[in-house]
């Protein structure tokens, strides 16, 4: 690839590639994996690939719901393999491109080939927040590959919006053409998310995209999408029936008819997604997207939200309270991926309540 | 500051100045049995490394390789600990080889065979050329040793390091891949698993967290339950942490090894999940460098025990240092070599090749 070419593709006001004043990436089968266990099957993902294709859906983001390799003991295995997930989404979608989420120390170079075999052609890189330069190496070969990129700065609400706009520039240095702020705990308020996402578009604006992805836990997901807009996000993450981690993502169908009252063109087709959430999504729901205490208090303490299933399952498995293992991990400050820290966490709190030298022991 | 480490029977070089090199000069000084840290060996003149080396009585040299390796015979070291890169130890390896100077590398070149001091089987004291494998690896496939060695070879081994973003340097974020790749690889060779996994998380919190490293193993479901197998493989797994002690300090179990029954999930196995923390000794790096101080603390025991075989087996076996510089010239009074033949005519075990094993 020469230069040119390289800083043509790097220039991405055309990224979006239509008339669409902003695009909607849904990742229900990606962060939608989380409540699913990462048990998605073949049919389910051909069914919900078939209706967001046909609304006109421009970016599908298929993989485990930790990215590529994320298949394991410490985030739970997929039922069925990814890569066939992600074959059967790209044979399946006529227009939509078929994404990937790679989290570099999770995911390698090598995922990303054979995720590209399997049909993608973008690729959502994501790291820590303060962890930007950890992503040189898989952009590096993305951009080699062709393959469009995205980067994610996950946990966002941890850092400054000058902070995040400089991490935002070690992305884009390293290949990225689209930042997104991610609030990956659901934790930030309105002008929080507008701040950080004006401070990025401010800082790489020029060279790339800036996007959005919001977590219901306060209930701020849609709102903090449509600020996220208005401060110049031009990419945003959404899901159907708000399927995703914690109490949920944005929900596509929402967003839709939110920037179509606002007269913002998405060029989706509202009632197709309205079908698909109703009709398609809602009926495999594990359980219906919920702020209950476990990801309000993600929200409140700042955590990862796919942290939830896994604290309720340590719960379960240990007699000590999901909310309080979560807000625990807050406190700790542990970051995406750590979820074996849950389990620590909870060991802890366990022996705790056994130490009679502890006030308030049972 | 002057601390006693002339004299011991066999000399070092350290290639590389930074963090890790500073470090091992340390441990080196303050606790090798047969190794004197003699030569610092940079690329860059002006490097506090360097000159924090020549403080502590070491040579240094911005020279690289190159000069160390027109050194006079008899001044060359008995062994190189190298800590630049994979790129770079790729080129050096062979040209140390030639000299018959044994290499302990730090880098994922993987030049050598994977090294981890606490798995004995694992350790060769007659290899010219190991390779520390990952810190992370350093940290846990001892443990998934301690598995394979009482469950037969496990279906699937995982392990999970977690590091202070202040631990992990430039070269790290930079070959990310390399990390998980070398470590889920040596999880297959060295801890025996049939397939390995690895993952690594950098966490920037402050102040910044220890180092902590998880370890899942699939294991037969009657594992699960508590009993006398259950307590062989808890049994088998404490030893090994009270071996890696041995050489890590700052090595320990945040709690008894967690057992889950099996699930469909897991092909109808179950799990023991090891919970692990590593505290650095302190030497140069702070105590949130656990990852660091693992793999330097690793590389200087081996080191040991490579140079004890050294000593012992001087005109014996594979190409040597001593060997190579007995064979073509007597060795100068008071050189390493001279030491070395003197100590094997003191204690002739040279016939004796079950007396090798450190």
């Amino acid at each position: 690839m020469t230069d040119q070419i390289l800083k043509q593709e790097r220039t991405t006001t055309d990224a979006v590639g239509t008339k669409r004043a902003v695009r909607i990436t849904d990742t229900t089968l990606r962060d939608g994996s989380h409540p699913m266990r990462h048990m998605f099957t073949e049919q389910q993902v051909r069914a919900i690939v078939r209706e967001l294709d046909d609304a006109n859906i421009e970016v599908i983001e298929v993989s485990h719901g930790d990215g590529l390799g994320g298949s394991s003991f410490n985030y739970g295995f997929s039922g069925t393999d990814e890569l066939k997930l992600i074959r059967a989404a790209a044979d399946e979608a006529k227009r939509a491109k078929i994404a990937a989420l790679l989290l570099p120390g999770v995911g390698t170079v090598a995922d990303l080939k054979r995720a590209q075999d399997a049909g993608i052609s973008v690729v959502r890189v994501a790291t820590h927040c303060t962890e930007a330069d950890t992503s040189y190496q898989h952009f590096g070969a993305a951009r080699d590959l062709g393959l469009e990129t995205v980067g994610f700065l996950m946990l966002s609400h941890r850092v400054s919006p000058e902070k995040l706009a400089e991490q935002a520039a070690i992305q884009v240095d390293a290949g990225c053409q689209c930042v997104y702020v991610v609030d990956s705990a659901g934790a930030l308020i309105l002008d929080q998310a507008k701040d950080r996402v004006a401070a990025v578009v401010d800082r790489i604006g020029k060279d790339a995209q800036v996007g959005f992805h919001g977590h219901q836990n306060l209930s701020l997901g849609v709102a903090n999408s449509i600020l996220a807009y208005q401060a110049g996000a031009r990419q945003i993450d959404g899901a159907l029936s708000a399927l995703g981690a914690g109490a949920g993502n944005s929900p596509t169908e929402v967003l839709a008819v939110n920037f179509e009252r606002l007269g913002v063109n998405t060029e989706l087709d509202t009632d197709k997604l309205l079908h698909a959430a109703e009709n398609v999504v809602r009926p495999i729901l594990p359980a219906l997207p919920y702020m209950d205490r476990g990801s309000i208090t993600q929200g409140q303490a700042g955590v990862y939200s796919s942290f939830l299933k896994h604290a309720e399952r340590a719960a379960e498995r240990y007699g000590v309270p999901a909310h309080e293992i979560l807000a625990r991990i807050g406190e700790r400050g542990y970051v995406g991926g750590q979820e074996d820290m849950i389990i620590d966490v909870a060991l802890e709190m366990l022996n705790e309540q056994s130490d009679p030298n502890i006030v308030g022991a049972k | 500051m002057a601390e006693d480490f002339q004299g011991r029977p066999t000399t070092a070089a350290i290639i590389g100045s930074g963090n890790i090199g500073t470090d091992l000069m340390f441990k080196l000084i303050r606790r090798s049995k047969f190794i004197t840290p003699k030569y610092m060996i940079g690329i860059d003149p002006r490097s506090d490394g360097l000159a924090r080396a020549e403080r502590m009585g070491l040579i240094p040299s911005a020279g690289g390789l190159d000069w160390l390796l027109s050194l006079p015979t008899e001044e060359l070291p008995d062994i190189v600990f190298d800590a630049t890169s994979a790129k770079a130890h790729a080129a050096a390896a062979p040209r140390l080889a030639e000299k018959g100077i044994v290499a302990v590398d730090l880098t994922p070149a993987a030049v050598g065979p994977f090294c981890s001091p606490a798995v004995s089987d694992n350790v060769d004291p007659a290899s010219m050329n190991v390779n520390m494998i990952t810190c992370g690896g350093q940290a846990t496939i001892p443990i998934v040793y301690a598995v394979t060695r009482v469950t037969g070879q496990p279906e699937y081994a995982e392990i999970v390091a977690s590091l202070s973003s202040k631990g992990a340097g430039p070269g790290t974020r930079a070959n990310i891949d390399e990390f998980t790749e070398t470590t889920a690889k040596a999880i297959e060779e060295v801890g025996g698993a049939k397939r390995g996994k690895a993952i690594i998380i950098l966490n920037p919190v402050e102040p910044p967290m220890k180092m902590r490293n998880t370890v899942f193993v699939a294991v037969p479901a009657e594992y699960a339950e508590p009993g006398p197998k259950q307590d062989e493989l808890t049994a088998s797994i404490k030893q090994m942490v009270a071996e890696v002690q041995k050489y890590v300090p700052g090595y320990s179990m945040k709690s008894e090894p967690q057992y889950d029954a099996p699930r469909d999930i897991w092909g109808g196995l179950a799990r023991v999940a090891v919970f692990l923390e590593v505290v650095g000794a302190g030497d140069y790096l702070p105590d949130y460098a656990g990852n660091l101080d693992i793999i330097t603390a690793a590389s200087a025991h081996i080191g040991d025990i490579l140079m004890e075989y050294r000593i012992a087996h001087p005109v014996k076996g594979t190409p040597q240092h001593v060997e190579f510089r007995a064979a073509t010239e007597a060795p100068l009074p008071g050189s390493a070599a001279a030491r070395a033949l003197k100590q094997a005519a003191a204690h002739d075990t040279s016939k004796d090749a079950e007396g090798a094993k450190a």
